[in-house]
This record gives C-alpha cells, structure tokens and sequence, in this order.
C-alpha cells in the first residue's frame, strides 16, 4: 500500500508541476464552460415574429399585446391570409409566426378551450425552440393571470409546430455536452498521454523491472485523474447551475455518481488509447481524433443526432458520450431517477467492463 | 564463490528481420563483476533486456538466481537493480523524489538501504533538491545507480552507464562499482569503452551478436600471442597509408596518436622498418614493442 500511495504521490508532482497540464486541467473547463455558455446564449431579444389573428377579438389583442409588450418580441408583419405564412417565412426576416383559430374569445367562452398555433423556422433549431418556448409561457402566464379568475376552467391550447427542422429533441444544451467533452478530455487524453510519457521517457522500463505489477501502476497514474476529473465536473455544474441558470431538477448525487461513471469509463479509455500508442504524440493524435471530434460531432452535443445520415446515426450510438449527454440532462433538466437512465447506465458500465479488460489484457508486461 | 548468478544458454534474439543475439551463452559466478565489452549494437542492450526480464528470447534461455527469466520474470524482477542505456529517471522530480520514489516502490525506504548508497548519494546530496533532468551527466548516472541500488539487491544490471559520461566521473563511477562488488552484490555491467574491460573481473567480448571470448582481461591479453609495436610519426595519415602498403605488416590500427601493428611472420627489425619509412619521407618516427590492450585482442578476434 506504501508503494501505491508513493506512486500516486509520484503522479501529483508530475501534474502540479507541468503548467500546461495545470492550464489543461484547471483553466479549460471554465473557459470552454464560458465560451459555449455565451456564445450559445439562450437569451433572446427583439425577435421578429409575424401574427395571423383569424379572429381579431379583443382575447387575441390581449394576448398579442402580452407577446409585444415582452420585450422579447417584435412585430414585422401581420398576416391575413394562408398562403402568406410561408412567404413571410422565405423572406428569412421572422422567426415565428403566431396564428390564432377564427372565433378564438367566442369558443373561449363556449366551449372553454381554444387553440393557438405557433410556428417556429427551426433552420436555427436552438433560437426556433427559445423562441417557441418563450412565447407559449407567456400565453401561459395570461393564461392563469387573466381566464383562471372565473369559476369555468378555460384552456387555451398552444400547439407549437417547428417549421423546417421537425424533430428538435436533439438540440444541444452546452452544459452536458461541454461535460462530457471535458471530462473526456482531461481523463482519457491526459492518462493516456501521462501513461505513454513513461514509455517514451524510458521510466517505464524501470518501473516493469521493480515488484510493481501492471494494475498499481496504472491505477496510480489514473487516480490523480478521477480526482482532478471529478474536481472539475463540480466546477462544471456549479458554473452552470450558478452563471447560466441551468436548472438542477433531480438529485445531485445521483447526477454525480453517473458523472463518476463516466469519468471511470474515459479513463479505461484512455488505458486502452496508452496500450496501443507508442508515444506522447500518438496518444494525443488518437485521442484528439478518436475521442474529441466524434464526441464533439456525434454525440448530439453540437448537431441533433436525429438529423445526421443512418451511418452517422449508427456510429453515434456507440459514442459513450451520447449516453451521459443523454443522463444529464433527464437528470438536470428532467429530475429523473436511475428508473429512466438505467439503459444508459447499463451501457456505460458494460463499455467501462469492456475497454478496462481489453486494456489489462493489452497492457505488456514487458517492453514488446 | 561458485554459486551461479546469471546463466544464458544459447540465447537468440530477433527482431522482425535483424538477428541482434545470434546464440549467447554464459555463466557469471556471483560476486563477479563482469563485462560485457563491444561496440555499439553488438547487442549488449538486447542481452541485458532479456537477463532483466524486459524482453523475451527468441530461443535459448536464462536464469538469475536459478530462475527463469521467462517464468519467474516476477521472483526476478524482487531482486535487481537495474540502470537502462538511457537515463530514465523522472526529469521533473528532484533528486531527493527520485530517490524516495524508488525506495516506495521497491517496498523499503532511504534510511533503511542508506548505508549501501552513502558513498555514492554523499555526492550528489548537496544538489537534492535540483530537479533530475538538470543534473549533469555524471550526477545523473550517479543518481540512478543510487536509486537501482536502493533496494539492497543482489544483481546490478548496468547498460552503458559511463557512455557519453566525462573521463572523472567515470573513473569515479567504477571506483563505486568495485565498491560495491566487495559488498558481494554482482554487477553485469556494458560498455563500449574498452579500457574499461580491465577493471572487470571478466569480460565477454562481443561482436555482431555474438560473444567472441569470454575471460579475465589479463589472460585476454596474455593470450594475444603475438608482438604488437606502436609506431608514430609527424603524418600520421600517411604512415596508415603506408604501411597497409607493405607486405610484411598484417594489421594497421590507428590507437591514440601511436598506430599499432603487427607483422605477419611476427618478427620485425624496428630499425629497419624506421630506414624504409624515412625512405617515405616520414619524419620524427618513433617505434616501440607494447603490451597488446582489450582492444588490440578485440581487433584481433574480429578478424578471425
């Protein structure tokens, strides 16, 4: 056990005193979190809609005046006619059109139930669900304030219909993704570079040639990671949950027990990525290529998943990252519970299993 | 003084089309300190690889300790002390780390061993605190023959520890070997430098892979058999030339700034010889009989 806690007192110097793996470790994640917070703001200003009133009543003009008096809407264009809709939409000035049924106040009144429909152009799939969003709280909101006070119930149905990008599901919240990128790149890439450092500095021949066996050495270089790793998905979360309103709906150590999993299923990656490469340099290259890009492209990070061609599809259901993309945010977002997540738990614990034995089984005993 | 610590039998090594180990085979008593004297790749690397367990034979076998260094690479591996060709230390630890690190892993700690490595470790103690890749060449060696040596074991495999090592602190380096073989530990040890060879209690020549004699470096000599004259003169370029010329001269060796030679019927008249070159408008020749080094015979087994 001395042996052990020497080795991994051994690879905390090494990180500590390398500052590029300092700045790696410590200063990507918050400055990745930051960039993709802002830049994918979901803060939404002026957005150009147009407005079909079918039925010009003073309920539709309420209403209308609650949408424009947000501050989050502004009109281009009232429309009175179908074919218009799709005109209004080609020009490219508006981003929604709002479309109330004929004799909206009239069947408000009668048959307590009347329907708005919203049109969003999803050709920018985040802005068109923002903005869909937005607008059916609002209506919401009138909803309870104004037409709850009286004895009837009425409902107002808010059909929202994404135009041009119809299934919107996969549509990138950063938090999780930038999590999963992050938590891949500094456990897989950094254990698989540290592990090949030894190899390439020669260290690894005296370490074989010493009564440590292949698994303390490897689970001391990639304890330092888990630590550091785990260190930085709590920074993730709180910047998210703290800066970017993220909201926390389940449970927070539910949320980081599957974090923890995932971290520990990087890291098997990144022990199989050190028994294949031969250098620092090759480590890298396999985990920038193999790990970072596809993470980034196919998990359903940056681009919805159901969008992509079947091979793309295909391919993106092996990436592990799609699964903890997918746990985080029923767990953020949703509040769900493992009864939701275990197929994706399952699936990462398997492909954890399976990476750490192909990587025991690779790892030489021996120089050759 | 007879029990075996190191056997090879008929050991090959080969790599996808090199044969760097064409069939080696040696014993080394313990105790000894022994040589193992060739130029580069003759594959002394390879031989020691194998003795520590690192790689695997093509064909033949080893054993350290009576065991196989196949088999029991485990047992093997409790018991020696290693230095590689190249320094493999950690650069970004200081030397104190290192050396600490070393004595964890190998399950004991500095106090315990200190004794064994004080003579060595006194030296590079007032740098303990410098990181390990901003020693010089000489500290670095001596650094990690302290730490292959901190766990007190029985076997010391040495690969090249004096190469590109200036001339003091190798000759302190080996002062600290024989030390350390009068506390009984047998060192294997490499080197290209054949002036080295003298200092080991036997030496295994080897060339291309194979072991060209195995002795003491005094009966090496002794049994060069022939006479062997140094000679000089103000060209030394073309004195090589010139000999090489002459029937009676068998081999023309340039050694330092004398060219050793010997002669074919193994008789020379060095006046003679003189009056020739002086023919050759050579000047300032001098000529003597020396005693034939390690290298001379290794020469000379080459040719063979």
């Amino acid at each position: 056990m001395s042996r052990f806690i020497g080795f991994v007192k051994k690879e905390f110097s090494h990180i500590f005193r390398d500052y590029r793996t300092m700045l790696i470790l410590f200063g990507m994640p918050v400055a990745q979190i930051l960039i993709f917070g802002y830049v994918v703001s979901n803060e939404i200003k002026d957005i150009k809609i147009a407005i079909y009133d079918k039925s010009k009543d003073n309920v539709t003009q309420e209403i209308t005046n609650k949408i424009l008096s947000s501050g989050y809407f502004i009109i281009d264009k009232n429309i009175d006619n179908d074919n218009q809709v799709e005109d209004a939409f080609k020009k490219g000035n508006i981003r929604e059109v709002i479309i109330f049924e004929p004799h909206f106040a009239e069947k408000l009144e009668r048959e307590g139930k009347a329907s708005i429909q919203i049109l969003a152009d999803a050709s920018d799939a985040n802005t068109a669900n923002i903005v869909s969003n937005y607008t059916s709280a609002i209506i919401r909101t009138y909803m309870k304030n104004e037409l709850m006070k009286g004895e009837l119930p009425f409902v107002i149905d808010t059909k929202v219909q994404i135009l041009y990008n119809k299934e919107l599901k996969g549509v990138y919240m950063f938090v999780p993704g930038t999590m999963a990128l992050i938590l891949m790149l500094v456990s897989a890439m950094m254990t698989s570079i540290s592990i090949t450092r030894e190899k390439e500095m020669g260290t690894m021949e005296v370490l074989l040639v010493s009564p440590l066996r292949p698994m303390p050495i490897i689970l001391g270089k990639v304890i330092p990671y888990v630590g550091l790793a785990f260190m930085n998905a709590l920074v993730i979360i709180a910047l998210s949950y703290f800066v970017f309103d993220m909201p926390m709906q389940g449970n927070l150590t539910f949320l980081l027990l599957e974090t923890l999993l995932f971290i520990l299923m990087a890291l098997s990656l990144g022990i199989l990525i050190s028994t294949v490469s031969k250098s620092q340099m090759m480590a890298m290259f396999i985990s920038m290529f193999a790990l970072m890009l596809p993470t980034m492209l196919l998990s359903g990070f940056i681009f919805p998943i159901e969008n992509m061609p079947k091979i793309l599809q295909w391919l993106s259901s092996i990436m592990p990252a799609r699964y903890f993309i997918v746990i985080v945010k029923n767990i953020m977002i949703k509040g769900s519970g493992i009864l939701v997540v275990w197929k994706e738990t399952l699936y990462l614990t398997g492909i954890t299993i399976l990476f750490l034995v192909i990587s025991i089984k690779k790892f030489k005993v021996r120089l050759e | 003084m007879n029990e075996i610590a190191v056997e090879a039998k008929g050991l090959k090594k080969t790599y996808e089309k090199v044969d760097a180990v064409k069939g080696v085979s040696f014993a080394i008593p313990k105790g000894e300190l022994f040589g193992l004297i060739g130029p580069d790749g003759a594959g002394k690397t390879s031989i020691f690889r194998i003795l520590t367990t690192l790689i695997l034979p093509t064909e033949g076998k080893a054993e350290i300790f009576g065991n196989d260094v196949v088999k029991d690479y485990k047992k093997i591996r409790n018991n020696i002390g290693y230095m590689p060709q190249r320094f493999s230390l950690y650069q970004d630890l200081s030397v104190e780390e290192n050396l600490n690190f070393f004595a964890r892993v190998f399950g004991t700690s500095v106090q315990e061993n200190y004794d064994l490595i004080k003579d060595i470790y006194i030296q590079i103690e007032p740098f303990k605190n410098r990181l390990a890749g901003k020693l010089s060449g000489g500290m670095k060696q001596k650094l990690a023959l302290s730490c292959a040596l901190i766990h007190s074991p029985d076997i010391l495999i040495l690969d090249e520890p004096t190469t590109g090592v200036d001339a003091v602190s190798r000759k302190e380096f080996w002062e600290m070997l024989i030390r350390l073989k009068q506390k009984g530990i047998t060192i294997v040890v490499s080197t290209p430098y054949m002036d080295e060879a003298n200092l080991c209690d036997r030496v295994a020549l080897i060339q291309d892979g194979r072991i060209m004699k195995i002795d003491k470096p005094q009966n090496i000599t002794n049994e060069f058999g022939r006479k062997l004259w140094a000679i000089k003169s103000e060209n030394i370029y073309k004195l090589i030339q010139d000999l090489r010329q002459f029937e009676f001269i068998d081999t023309v060796y340039p050694f330092g700034e004398f060219i050793h030679i010997t002669s074919k019927d193994n008789s020379m008249d060095i006046n003679s010889l003189i009056l020739l070159l002086k023919n050759n408008n050579h000047s300032k020749i001098e000529m003597l009989e020396v005693q034939p080094n390690i290298e001379d015979c290794f020469m000379e087994l080459m040719n063979n």
